[in-house]
């Protein structure tokens, strides 16, 4: 169904959809589709995410920050889950598959070396500095460190949802499917 | 220099084992540099010290918390330091022949070997009483991994964590007497403490806290069973750890703090009437022992009971006498243990009744263990004896019913400490008749020569008592003295003849005597042994500990979830709920609506939680709690607090959706079949209105129980630009609060990680090199296991 990140694209077919545009036509689990639903997430999950982003980034000034972006984000894979989701688990795109945990631990990761970073320049452990600087184009940007901290705690949410979708969601799904599985079988 | 030769310890413990794999023997070689360049830097120290210049280091650990790492290098540590560094570099060298050149249990050995000996070199050097407990603890995690061994075999197993449940046992109750003595005297350093000691109740609870921590790792009456247990360990683990130098941290703590305490009844009693029952009972136990090692393990606890016992009274005598057997005993029970590992090495039995005519066939190794083990009965001319008179004299000097009693204990307790040593001898050496004649391999110098090393050490530090005494005196030098004779009294091999001379020649005849009846004795100890001993009494306390977490984890963990909820919401009501009611304060200034909005919001979440409790399908359900929440997420919004209301509606969602998720495996229904009895109901419905309306009030009681104008609010609003935030919300989450919320990220990390263990807990897939492992529930081998 999907390109493994192996297989070489030709250079005149670079432009060609890593994936399908919408579920093939065997569906996995056997149930009913919306095809609206599953257009629908196919055409807001990329905005979502952008969102996300947006609202990761403006959380130092206005409502935000990285625990919303990391649940808008994470609302956006359920949204693209419920609309058709592969019923191994959820995956970031198809070109890039990380494992839920690793998320998770990668964004704790994230806040924790945020935390200790400044002990190593003498500072109090956990505390900020900020950097100013000019881009063209972009105009006079200021950075603070905690953004890292932000961006873990980002990360971490995602993952968290991307977990609770393979347990709750795929894991309880292939659980009935075995079930059901085993019952026709009992039965014949 | 100091601390940096601990962290050197340390450092190459962590690289040994990389130098093991190439070499055995090198690594053992180079595990023991350290702790020979500690004893040649310590004998280096000996002037400076002995001229009562301590040498003192200390680093900051956490200066906030008034937590440093205090060392100091004092005549006692001096004496520990010889036993510690001087037979640790020994016996490292004889390990490196002990353990084969292909032994798989070389390169742990070694490297925690290296780590014990440095953490027991912090341990005599720590001058500040936390510092000490954390070498003290690093002591006994070695000390379990050591008699774990690679923890193949179940006695290494059960003797290990014997020895770890009795000795942490002690040590955290002695954590506990520190902190009440360090807090009563303001300060943790040991210096301080001895110079001003602290009075008062909480410093009566801590001294019985701290003994209990002493008699625990110097393997007092009741708590001795972990050490003959412990001789499960390789023989050099036994003689370094379990003879020569961790036991002997109790008695080192006894000796450290004796100066601060001795006069406290509730610190000298408990030791002396412990101590001298565990001489007498070690002794006897030892008279019955046919394993050579384990013989000598009873030999210990014995000597350690007369130690304890020599350190507790606090009179200048006693404590000279004390360190002195300190050192001998350090020395001629090191000696013997290796003796042991060589026996075992050459002939494969450590049993008396195995062994006959060895002494015949290895005169050089039966000539260093006389050597050996007459200091241990007190024989002259070597240290042990000079010891022991000076032990006799103390308690004669004391000339009150205390001394006499204890020196009567003393006497019989030396008659049977010849009797065993004898009996140590002639085990492993007679000729006896009915036996069929040892034949030893050969052994190689490396398990004769280190051996040679520690019995001549004992054999010169007696005939030049007169030299190395200044160095054991000056620890006693500090304590107080009954009178002029006392104060003048000094080591030496000859003092005329006198009682004390008489009671070591009544100690070491009666000695012979008993060995002389051994047929007798042995049949005795036998008709003696009694049921009811000291290591039944563990196995009870730890399987009566096992009876009760059944028992407990049995009755909480029911398995129901409306009991979780109940017992969770009343212990709500219990602590929460009556300080509630103890601090009543209704806030002033509460009114009941400031915004219009909030009147219909209020409606709908009143509404839907009480259709809530109405509804009888699930997924109702879960749309009336996602509508509460976000009732409640709008309630945020008329109140001004975006932030807020953007996490709460997201939340809300996600929560919903998960409960979607999960509702496809539940019944439809709440209720399948027939409807609960009626009086349930009630209890249910009273309980749970109850604790909701207890948790309203708490919201209502709690934002009137203000004291003070919220100034820490002012700051966060003020200080946000400098935190690089124009909202605040923000700035408290990754700057002012940041730990908070890298704690509960940790938290979602565990909830995340909990949920996914247990929906997938009957799963195992798993991807590796690209291949997907996948079955129904469990690896096959696990199934199979399960099955049968």
């Amino acid at each position: 169904m999907t390109a493994t990140p192996e297989a070489r694209v030709p250079w005149d077919r670079w432009d060609a959809p890593a994936e399908d545009w919408m579920l093939s036509g065997e569906c996995p689990i056997g149930t009913e589709r919306t095809l609206l639903l599953e257009l629908a997430a196919r055409i807001l999950f990329p905005t979502v995410l952008v969102f996300s982003l947006y609202l990761l980034l403006v959380g130092h000034y206005g409502p935000g920050g990285g625990f919303s972006g990391g649940l808008v984000a994470g609302l956006a894979f359920v949204l693209r889950h419920i609309a058709g989701g592969r019923s191994e688990g959820p995956e970031i795109g198809a070109r890039v598959k990380v494992r839920p945990p690793v998320l998770v631990g990668l964004g704790l990761g994230i806040a924790v070396v945020t935390a200790l970073v400044p002990a190593a320049f003498g500072a109090p452990v956990l505390s900020s500095a900020k950097f100013a600087f000019d881009v063209p184009l972009l105009g006079h940007i200021e950075i603070v460190t905690s953004l890292a901290l932000d961006v873990g705690v980002y990360l971490l949410i995602v993952g968290v949802v991307l977990d609770l979708l393979r347990s709750l969601g795929s894991g309880i799904e292939r659980d009935a499917r075995e079930a059901a599985a085993a019952n026709a079988g009992e039965a014949a | 220099m100091l601390l940096a030769l601990v962290v050197a310890h340390l450092a190459l413990a962590c690289a040994l084992p990389a130098v093991a794999a190439r070499s055995t023997r090198a690594a053992f070689g180079l595990a023991a540099v350290p702790p020979a360049v500690t004893l040649a830097w310590a004998l280096a120290m000996t002037p400076q010290v002995l001229g009562g210049r301590a040498v003192t280091q200390s680093v900051a650990w956490a200066p906030a918390l008034h937590l440093y790492l205090d060392v100091r290098l004092d005549a006692l540590a001096l004496v520990m330091i010889v036993l510690v560094s001087g037979l640790g570099a020994v016996i490292l060298v004889y390990s490196a022949f002990y353990f084969g050149r292909r032994s798989a249990d070389a390169s742990r050995t070694s490297a925690l070997l290296v780590f014990f000996a440095g953490a027991m070199l912090g341990l005599v050097v720590a001058d500040d009483l936390l510092t000490l407990y954390v070498f003290w603890e690093l002591t006994s995690i070695a000390s379990f991994l050591l008699v774990g061994q690679s923890g193949l075999h179940r006695a290494n197993r059960r003797a290990a964590v014997q020895a770890l449940l009795v000795t942490v046992f002690g040590g955290l109750s002695m954590l506990l007497g520190f902190v009440l003595v360090g807090e009563s005297a303001g300060t943790y350093r040991i210096a301080e403490i001895v110079a001003a000691p602290p009075t008062g109740g909480a410093v009566t609870a801590g001294i019985v806290l701290i003994l209990l921590g002493a008699l625990t790792k110097s393997a007092q009456a009741p708590f001795h069973p972990w050490l003959p247990a412990a001789m499960a360990a390789p023989t050099p683990v036994s003689g370094y750890l379990h003879a020569a130098s961790m036991v002997k941290a109790g008695v080192f703590l006894v000796a450290r703090l004796s100066p601060a305490f001795a006069a406290c009844a509730e610190w000298w009693l408990p030791l002396v009437v412990l101590g001298l029952a565990t001489m007498l009972a070690g002794g006897w136990r030892a008279l019955g022992a046919t394993d050579l090692k384990r013989l000598l393990a009873f030999g210990t606890v014995s000597q350690l009971g007369f130690l304890m016992v020599l350190f507790a009274v606090g009179g200048r005598l006693a404590a000279v006498a004390g360190a002195a057997l300190l050192l001998a005993h350090g020395l001629f029970k090191a000696t013997l243990f290796l003796v042991v590992g060589t026996v075992d090495k050459v002939t494969g039995t450590r049993e008396c009744g195995s062994l006959s005519g060895l002494g015949r066939a290895m005169p050089g190794l039966a000539a260093a263990s006389v050597l050996a083990a007459a200091p241990g009965a007190g024989t002259p001319p070597l240290l042990g004896f000079v010891a022991k008179e000076a032990a006799f004299e103390a308690f004669l000097l004391e000339d009150g019913a205390r001394g006499w009693i204890v020196l009567a204990g003393l006497v019989v307790g030396s008659i049977f400490t010849v009797a065993y040593s004898a009996r140590f001898l002639w085990g492993a050496f007679a000729t006896k008749p009915g036996i069929e004649l040892s034949v030893p391999r050969r052994a190689s110098p490396g398990l004769t020569v280190p051996l040679w090393i520690t019995s001549l050490a004992g054999l010169v530090l007696g005939l030049i008592a007169p030299l190395v005494a200044p160095l054991i005196e000056a620890y006693g030098d500090g304590l107080p003295s009954r009178d002029a004779e006392e104060a003048g009294y000094h080591l030496a091999l000859w003092h005329g003849w006198n009682l004390a001379l008489a009671l070591s020649g009544v100690a070491l005849l009666g000695g012979l005597l008993l060995h002389a009846g051994r047929r007798r004795v042995e049949a005795l100890t036998r008709a003696l042994h009694h049921p009811v001993t000291a290591q039944r009494g563990y196995e009870l306390v730890v399987s009566g500990l096992e009876r009760v977490a059944v028992l407990v984890t049995g009755r909480l963990q029911a398995g129901s979830l409306p009991f979780y909820l109940a017992a969770v919401l009343l212990m709500v009501l219990a602590l929460p709920g009556v300080g509630l009611v103890m601090g009543w304060a209704w806030p002033s200034d509460a009114p009941v609506v400031h915004q219009w909005m909030q009147i219909p919001l209020g409606i709908v979440v009143v509404a839907a939680a009480l259709a809530l409790v109405r509804a009888h399908r699930r997924f109702t359900a879960v749309l009336l709690v996602g509508a509460v929440g976000y009732g409640i997420g709008g309630l945020f919004i008329v109140d001004g607090a975006p932030d807020l209301a953007l996490a709460q509606f997201l939340v809300e969602t996600l929560a919903v959706v998960a409960f979607v998720f999960v509702l496809r495996r539940l019944p439809a229904h709440f209720t399948e079949r027939r409807r609960p009895r009626r009086s349930v109901q009630v209890r249910k419905g009273v309980l749970a209105s109850v604790a909701g309306i207890t948790v309203a009030l708490f919201g209502l009681v709690l934002s009137g129980a203000r004291t003070a104008p919220a100034t820490a609010s002012d700051e966060f609003v003020r200080l946000a630009p400098e935190a690089g935030a124009t909202n605040v919300i923000s700035a408290i989450l990754v700057d002012f609060r940041a730990l908070d919320t890298v704690g509960e990220i940790t938290v979602l990390l565990v909830a995340a990680a909990g949920t996914a263990s247990l929906v997938l807990a009957t799963r195992y897939d798993r991807r590796r090199k690209g291949r997907v492992t996948r079955s129904g529930s469990g690896t096959p081998e696990h199934e199979k296991e399960v099955l049968g």
